[in-house]
């Protein structure tokens, strides 16, 4: 016979695992799955690392350090002996900073890829059936691929708010801020979670008029209300103007400029020529097989994080928040390691640092005060200044505090948070001590070394005892 | 000079013990053959006695704490006299309760090497025992990794860490582990009163190797992949025996002595038989096979720890009424771990007599450095053909023999396994 039959389809290649998106949750499934020796596939509609490396987390900490590097020569070079007769700055540079270094990130994604013989298929994909999974590539042609399990990794989007549509100049979502250019002279940012906050430090430190707009009663309103208090007077003292319990009753974009109508404790009328939209995220869930979602729009999965689709899963984002790229992570290697270990009982997320890079930083983990009462938990709380702690002092950084929740009667931490400086580096420690169940013995008797920030964990728990040194 | 008291080795197998008990405090006087602690071994529980005197200055391990054989456990001082640091033990038993972690920690870092020791290992060979090395302690001690929390919890609770699983990280102990460990020993059956056979486990168990049970591990896979066992097999009309028996028994009934047990008969039988063939009385030795002068007749008693075979010495010598009450008592004190080493140790030859159970036959692993081992099973009513060539009914017994084959070739076997089986069946040969 000079030619044989054709290549049915039902012999094509199938894989153990195909995910959808290649951001934290994805791209971390996907290595894993590959690391227990899966073959494993990941289509990506635009570019691999997901809203955290491309328009997120990183491209945002880069502009944010200019900000605190901007901020600190201008309103306190005096303080430290500089002086810059004509201090400026070149905003397409700072901006093309950010780009560069999202850029770099993306691309050693690309790479572990490479490295881990995952197929990196680009395009948009659906789940025509369980098992399938399609993607049209950029000339529009759409393949399919087949899989014994699906991971939907595809994560969230800005959420829109009903009555001010983005539209990339007068009405903005924190993936346009990030590249706005030019500088907007007044901004208003609706919304003082994280990435409201986040942006309205970044703007207000260049310059920009910035008001920040909060329906809940404190800017960072899921943080300790004391932190959130600490927070909000720095923030004012930096020339942010911030109205809490206050909602948005009327909005309009027109010619160049937009209005707002505030009503909560009293009636505002403001007027900028930005809006920044930062109300939280709405999930992306790809077209096909029909997924069950919860009342928010996210997906809802099961303790081994399966949609109501058998061998379709979903992680990350997409399943609701909280919406933190280390948590998508986390979540996505809870998913494969259920799906492919034997014996693995995948957990879900209950304890998890949360931290926002405006000056001064803020980080938590744990029970806020607040929740611990409502819980009816007994504990006592141990608080120390950065202004008692020596590091602090010599970096030029006193402000804030750091506040532990220690459970009673066996000591174990409820939850920390701080306020200051480089509080989302200190928060880690306290995550291991959470992790491990440590209680304050255990951090009482570990020595921090002299001259640390980190002197103030030692401290603020030694001070629920009344046994701090240094106050 | 201060004087080091380190473990003694109270058996031959022995390689670690258990301190159950200071009967001396740090401070106390001591005299030579002072009792100044209980340790308790792979086989029994013993008291150790001074040969120094002085005033014990210092103890280095805590009660209920497993200590390899060699560990210095206290220092005696003379007087004036500073106890110094022993090396290795970075600090002392204090009432500290962050400090008896430690020292438990290091006390068990120091194990490895101590098993090493090539002058420890060979120490001690005898002739009753030449095969004999001490068995490695493998890993022993277990810690279990549980939270700083979870092990507050649990002493709260009254939770042994050792029967809780953990699902933390690496299977690290948390507390919620604890908590529902708790809760189950609330709802599960009362273990103290269940009886062990019947209790159901809910969950799986890790059980720590007692010192006992690793001896046994140790001692029969040993026996098992290093003997070449062979088996024979005999049945026995255990008839006259009962008869017998009966009669001795209805006898000794009136006259208030202590009844004659079937196994009493058989370990008799044994030890003239185990005399009358002295080839299967014996033991292999590496390059010489030793034949024992006397019978030195173990018997297999079973404890709750596991097992433990006393011996019957000279037995060969003894009488019936004689072996009866020594086994009597041997087995009572065993198993109330009360054994003294020489009690248990140097056995020629064993029996194991699983009859009492209704097990009808089996073969026994032979128990170092010993050849044989006898296997008896449960008396049987079942038709047998009698001389006349008639069916009748017959009371029989099954015994097995195992023997190792370097001492003990298949006819010498045989003729133990006959003479035993001619003594059983006219026991009137065991009064001669």
């Amino acid at each position: 016979m000079a030619e044989g039959p054709s290549v049915p389809n039902y012999c094509f290649m199938k894989y153990d695992l195909i995910v959808l998106g290649g951001g934290p949750a994805g791209y971390v499934g996907a290595i894993r799955a590959a690391q227990l020796g899966k073959k494993v596939a990941c289509v990506e509609k635009e570019r691999a690392g997901g809203t955290c490396l491309n328009w997120g987390c990183i491209p945002t900490k880069s502009l944010l350090r200019n900000a605190e590097l901007f901020q600190l020569m201008q309103k306190r070079s005096a303080d430290f002996g500089f002086r810059f007769d004509k201090l400026t700055y070149d905003w397409p540079k700072i901006i093309s900073r950010s780009r560069s270094v999202a850029d770099k990130l993306a691309g050693g994604v690309e790479f572990l890829f490479k490295k881990n013989k995952i197929d990196y298929l680009r395009g948009e994909a659906a789940i025509p059936t369980a098992g399938k999974v399609t993607y049209k590539d950029r000339n529009g042609k759409e393949e399919t691929v087949e899989g014994d399990h699906i991971l939907i990794a595809t994560g969230a989007v800005a959420r829109e708010m009903p009555g001010l549509p983005v539209n990339g100049r007068t009405v903005v979502n924190s993936h346009d801020a990030m590249i706005i250019d030019p500088q907007p002279k007044k901004l208003i940012v609706i919304g003082a979670g994280a990435i409201g906050v986040e942006f309205a430090y970044f703007f207000n430190a260049f310059g920009t008029e910035v008001t920040l707009v909060e329906m809940l009663p404190n800017v960072l309103p899921v943080e300790d209300t004391e932190i959130s208090m600490a927070l909000e007077k720095s923030l004012s003292k930096q020339g942010i103007k911030i109205f809490t319990n206050s909602k948005v009753a009327a909005a309009k974009a027109e010619k160049g400029q937009v209005r707002i109508n505030l009503e909560g404790k009293q009636a505002q009328e403001l007027q900028a020529d930005c809006a920044l939209i930062a109300i939280g995220v709405s999930a992306i869930v790809p077209t096909g097989v029909p997924i069950t979602l919860d009342k928010k729009g996210f997906i809802s999965v099961d303790d081994r994080y399966q949609t109501n689709v058998p061998g379709i899963f979903a992680a990350g984002d997409v399943i609701g928040p909280p919406w933190l790229a280390h948590v998508a992570s986390w979540e996505a290697i809870q998913t494969v390691e259920g799906i492919f270990t034997k014996g693995f009982r995948p957990q879900r997320v209950k304890e998890f640092p949360g931290c926002t890079y405006c000056q001064p930083q803020v980080a938590s983990i744990g029970l806020t005060e607040r929740v611990a009462k409502e819980q009816g938990l007994k504990f006592k709380v141990g608080k120390f200044p950065f202004s008692a702690n020596g590091k602090a002092l010599a970096a030029g950084e006193p402000e804030g505090f750091i506040k532990i929740l220690i459970a009673e009667p066996h000591g174990e931490v409820l939850g920390a948070h701080i306020v200051g400086p480089e509080a989302t580096e200190l928060i880690a420690e306290l995550g291991l001590a959470m992790k491990l169940e440590a209680t304050y013995e255990e951090i009482e008797a570990t020595i921090h070394a002299h001259p640390t920030l980190s002197e103030t964990v030692h401290e603020a728990v030694g001070a629920a005892f009344g046994e701090a040194i240094h106050i | 000079m201060p004087t080091t008291i380190e473990m003694p080795k109270l058996s031959d197998t022995m390689t670690e013990g258990t301190l159950l008990r200071w009967i001396k405090k740090v401070g106390d006087p001591v005299e030579v053959g002072d009792v100044i602690a209980e340790v308790e071994t792979d086989k029994a529980t013993m008291e150790m006695e001074a040969f120094d005197e002085g005033t014990l200055a210092e103890v280095y391990v805590e009660e209920g704490q497993k200590v390899q054989v060699g560990q210095k456990l206290a220092i005696l001082t003379g007087e004036g006299e500073e106890a110094p640091k022993p090396p290795g033990e970075s600090k002392k038993v204090g009432a500290d309760k962050k400090e008896k972690e430690q020292t438990a920690e290091s006390a068990a870092a120091e194990k490895k090497p101590l098993n090493k020791d090539p002058v420890r290992s060979a120490a001690e060979p005898t002739l009753e025992s030449p095969q004999q090395s001490a068995p490695s302690a493998g890993t022993s001690q277990t810690r279990s990794k549980a939270s700083p929390l979870a092990r507050k919890v649990a002493a709260e609770l009254g939770v042994e860490l050792q029967e809780v699983s953990g699902s933390g990280p690496g299977g690290r102990i948390v507390r919620s582990d604890v908590l529902s460990a708790a809760k189950t020993e609330q709802k599960g059956p009362d273990r103290a009163k269940a009886a062990p056979t019947s209790e159901t486990l809910k969950t799986d168990q890790r059980i720590s190797l007692s010192g006992m049970r690793r001896t046994i591990a140790n001692r029969l896979l040993e026996a098992k992949t290093t003997i070449p066992h062979f088996y024979l097999q005999a049945e026995i009309d255990a008839q006259p025996l009962i008869s017998m028996r009966q009669q001795i028994n209805s006898a000794g009934e009136a006259a208030d002595r202590p009844k004659i047990t079937v196994n009493d008969f058989i370990l008799k039988a044994t030890a003239l038989a185990a005399a009358h063939v002295p080839q299967a009385n014996a033991a292999f030795a590496g390059d010489a096979i030793i034949q024992y002068a006397d019978v030195q007749l173990a018997c297999a008693v079973a404890i709750d720890e596991g097992l433990v075979t006393p011996v019957i010495r000279e037995a060969q010598r003894k009488s019936l009424s004689q072996i009866s009450s020594e086994i009597k008592d041997l087995a009572a004190r065993a198993r109330s771990k009360k054994l003294k080493p020489e009690e248990y140790q140097g056995g020629t030859i064993t029996v194991s007599n699983l009859g009492g159970y209704g097990v009808e036959q089996f073969f026994a692993i032979i128990n170092p450095p010993q050849s044989v081992i006898v296997a008896v099973g449960a008396i049987v009513a079942k038709p047998v053909v009698d001389a006349q060539g008639q069916i009748v009914a017959g009371q029989r017994i099954a015994l097995g023999l195992s023997c190792d084959h370097r001492v003990v070739d298949g006819a010498i076997g045989a003729q133990l396994l006959a003479e035993l089986k001619r003594l059983l069946e006219i026991p009137a040969l065991m009064l001669i």
